[in-house]
């Protein structure tokens, strides 16, 4: 019951509270870079998505039965740039034979992934203690914290390529014109999701 | 010659404001002068050695794996650098957080890689990670210095004016976005007026 409690409060932490582009600032490259249009935005999402929980199982593996095992931690930031980077090349290669219509989908946003800061940060977050129990992150709770931060992230992307597909149609003054009318439109949708931090009291209290 | 490389880092090419790579780490820790100082000189410093290390060894990586051999460099130099602030400044470990690993996947250091440090000589090189790092770290001033003030009526942790009611939304999220909004808004402006005139 415990765990299944603090499971819930990273998915919802995750998801809304600390959303990972609006709240923590992470991943704004492909979030602004991916969000001209509504197609393109839910393919990046659902790519992020997908990467991130498998980077988080095989990461937290690794880091759990070789980096620590062998007092290596030092080593982290490159090792797991390194199981990105290749965990990644390698999906693409398996997507591509077994899955070719997903491949269709996602193929072309893969190659973008491995130098998303989300994705990194994501599996950083992971080696550190969970917040809600005070203990390492177990398997399952990495492998839901990178799932729900890629939702997080998907739900902030297909939002913002929503409001920018109609921007295109806004007669937006010429000095704010392309990137700063987006980003004053992703600081007013920062600015609902601030509503959701009134949430985290249930979140923190939740589990005791 | 120096006048105009520095020129061209920090005014046009600069790389928040003009070329809008970097986005990420500067949004999260311009909360304070402080912050942004400490992440602006951190990156500057991972910058000019994979810069000098990548411009080195460029004849020598096939042109295939070169994104990750640059990657590789990168994070060594961040790996060293953490585990230097880790020991040295464990306030600004604190602060910083999960954004000195970060500066692994800064668009900044690949992209000055890739566009620059791989096709020019040593000196060449070490020059533009020293122009890019400071207009980094000038944006990242500017961005920082609105931001705390509007959000704590604070400039390196320093009450400014008594009895100021700072605007808190500044200070946290939102406050991040409107902020590059506005000053990216001016840049453009001015641009723009320049343009007019010429």
């Amino acid at each position: 019951m415990n765990s299944f409690m603090s499971i819930v409060q990273i998915a919802l932490a995750a998801v809304l509270i600390q959303n990972f582009v609006l709240a923590r600032f992470l991943g704004l490259c492909p979030f602004f870079g991916v969000s001209k249009k509504l197609s393109s935005a839910t393919g990046m999402g659902m790519a992020v998505v997908f990467v991130m929980t498998i980077a988080s199982m095989f990461t937290w593996v690794v880091e759990r039965y070789i980096l620590v095992p062998f007092d290596i931690r030092y080593l982290e930031i490159i090792v797991f740039i390194l199981i990105i980077a290749s965990l990644v090349q390698l999906l693409e290669l398996i997507m591509r034979k077994f899955t070719p219509s997903l491949y269709e989908s996602l193929g072309i946003y893969l190659p973008l992934i491995s130098t998303n800061c989300a994705l990194f940060a994501v599996v950083i977050i992971n080696t550190g203690t969970n917040q809600f129990t005070g203990r390492p992150f177990t398997f399952i709770e990495s492998t839901i914290n990178g799932t729900a931060s890629g939702i997080g992230f998907l739900i902030a992307l297909v939002l913002m390529a929503g409001i920018r597909e109609k921007l295109e149609l806004a007669d937006v003054p010429k000095t704010l014109d392309g990137l700063p009318i987006a980003f004053i439109s992703a600081g007013l949708m920062a600015l609902a999701f601030l509503g959701f931090s009134g949430l985290s009291f249930f979140a923190a209290s939740g589990g005791q | 010659m120096l006048k105009e490389e520095v020129k061209r880092g920090v005014i046009t090419e600069n790389p928040i404001l003009i070329l809008a790579l970097g986005l990420c780490p500067s949004l999260a820790v311009s909360t304070s002068v402080t912050n942004g100082l400490g992440m602006g000189l951190a990156t500057m410093f991972v910058l000019v050695c994979s810069n000098i290390i990548i411009s080195i060894i460029k004849g020598w990586v096939p042109d295939k794996v070169r994104i990750p051999c640059f990657i590789m460099v990168s994070a060594a130099f961040v790996s060293i650098l953490h585990l230097f602030i880790k020991a040295y400044m464990p306030l600004l470990d604190q602060r910083l957080g999960i954004f000195i690993p970060l500066i692994t996947v800064n668009c900044i250091i690949l992209g000055r890689a890739e566009a620059f440090a791989s096709k020019n000589s040593l000196s060449r090189s070490f020059t533009d990670g020293i122009v890019m790092g400071l207009g980094f770290t000038v944006s990242l001033l500017i961005l920082s210095a609105i931001r705390e003030f509007l959000g704590s009526n604070k400039l390196f942790d320093l009450m400014v004016i008594p009895k100021f009611q700072p605007l808190t939304a500044f200070a946290l999220a939102p406050g991040g976005f409107f902020t590059i909004a506005f000053v990216m808004g001016v840049v453009s402006f001015l641009r723009s007026r320049k343009e007019a005139r010429a």
